[in-house]
């Protein structure tokens, strides 16, 4: 059976890493080599690089630590920020990322999904969409902001978009993206759990791996996002950075709590 | 040790190369008949579509070349599918290593995504390739194609049924998961192929 993933995410400005809480506000969080490969023997599935000034001040990704990194790590990791057209996707994958992954640039012009597509397949081609609800209708059970207008946002959700979370969702699967990547900006740096009910409605009614990203605080999230979300991975930085969360004690917690992971 | 990869139109290909780095080795990343064929291992890798992957062997004379190696050779993936019989994706003739055909996943239920991405677990591992296996180990998988289970299957993986994740017959070894991205098992997946001799 297919394990449900664990991923860290290494954002990363100047060559180091960094954690920012609900998009601005960084700190620094180590060595994204070393801290791969720390993730790596302790059990990460994959790991996600993203270069998060790139998209912003129109910067070119970080080639040469990409280069790095495929040498170094022997598990698979996706690379972002800054992919604005196909000769970004190639210039990455030949330095060695297993994947890419796209945000602002297919909002802008999302026939470049089909381009990664048709020129190195589905499974290199990850689409990160950051959402946020704007009419938080808070539920009962405390889940907040499940049903409410999602809107996607570009450049590190800095600028509204037109898109609405579950329509974009649906476009990006039948363009043939191999994942979504799906970041709650309600949800991002609060450390409240994931925002399961929305990534529920994506991870059934979408016809690829959903990953949920933002609101990790604690194990339960993960086991909740896992069995509630029903995501098939889910992504966190600061909670790992910071070893709030060791990711040996995460994966035999989850185990315990009959989720299949990979220990 | 002479470690070649073939080089051709497949994705993933420089990560066959680092992995073989990290074991220590300088490997050749070569579309040369000669100088693969005076390996003394052979790795034929990638991530792509096997009718392309097919036309471009056959342009460049490398199709005659492989199935004719003597050297332990492994496929990966891609690979792997290229050196079994035939492929349903766009219907392709391919090797005939493997007297076996090469199907697609059919989902039975919502969660049977294809492709196939992620850590699934390999077992009932056979030959030396996978010393050191004691139990079911997570191995990374990329695919929406798969070989059924047949004579040569030597390691099997359940997903929406159970197939073979490895292959072997002579001096042809197989695996459609990624070794070079599979971790500390992954890693010692290659140690063996590097160390394995053929009459094992």
């Amino acid at each position: 059976m297919l394990a449900k993933r664990i991923i860290p995410c290494l954002d990363i400005k100047d060559g180091q890493t960094v954690k920012g809480t609900n998009f601005v506000n960084l700190r620094q969080a180590g060595d994204p080599i070393e801290l791969g490969k720390l993730y790596s023997e302790q059990g990460a599935d994959e790991l996600v690089y993203l270069d998060i000034t790139a998209s912003h001040e129109g910067r070119k990704t970080f080639t040469e630590l990409v280069k790095r990194i495929a040498l170094e790590i022997n598990i698979p990791f996706t690379v972002g920020g800054g992919i604005n057209e196909l000769k970004d996707v190639e210039r990455l994958l030949n330095a060695g990322a297993d994947k890419v992954s796209i945000n602002s640039a297919a909002l802008r012009r999302p026939e470049l999904i089909d381009e990664i597509v048709k020129n190195f397949g589905s499974q290199v081609c990850v689409v990160a969409i950051d959402a946020k609800c704007e009419n938080d209708t808070v539920h009962e059970n405390g889940d907040p902001r499940i049903d409410g207008d999602w809107r996607c946002y570009v450049n590190g959700g800095r600028v509204p978009t037109e898109y609405k979370l579950f329509d974009w969702a649906k476009e990006v699967n039948e363009r043939g993206a191999g994942e979504i990547l799906f970041t709650s900006m309600n949800h991002d740096g609060v450390k409240n759990g994931f925002a399961d009910a929305a990534l529920r409605k994506l991870a059934d009614t979408l016809t690829i791996p959903v990953i949920a990203s933002g609101g990790a605080g604690c194990k339960e999230h993960f086991r909740d996002t896992f069995i509630n979300g029903h995501s098939d991975a889910a992504l966190a930085a600061s909670v790992f950075h910071f070893g709030e969360i060791p990711i040996p004690e995460l994966k035999q917690y989850l185990a315990s709590e009959g989720v299949n992971v990979r220990l | 040790m002479n470690v070649a990869i073939v080089k051709y139109n497949a994705g993933n290909i420089g990560s066959v190369e680092n992995a073989v780095r990290r074991l220590g080795l300088e490997p050749m990343v070569t579309d040369d008949v000669e100088k693969i064929q005076k390996a003394d291992r052979v790795i034929f890798p990638g991530q792509g579509e096997a009718h392309s992957a097919m036309a471009y062997l056959k342009a460049h004379q490398l199709d005659e070349v492989i199935v004719n190696l003597k050297q332990p050779v492994l496929g990966i993936c891609i690979g792997m599918q290229l050196l079994c019989r035939h492929s349903e994706e766009h219907d392709t003739d391919c090797l005939g290593v493997f007297d076996v055909d090469v199907k697609r996943f059919q989902p039975r239920v919502h969660e049977d995504k294809v492709p196939q991405m992620g850590w699934n677990t390999i077992e009932d591992t056979k030959t030396d390739l996978f010393k050191g296996f004691e139990k079911p180990e997570f191995v990374y998988f990329i695919h929406s194609f798969y070989v059924p289970k047949c004579d040569w299957t030597i390691a099997t993986t359940d997903y929406t049924l159970p197939y073979s994740s490895a292959l072997h017959k002579d001096n042809f070894f197989a695996t459609q998961f990624h070794p070079e991205k599979s971790g500390k098992w992954g890693e010692r997946i290659l140690k063996n192929f590097i160390e394995l001799t053929i009459d094992s």
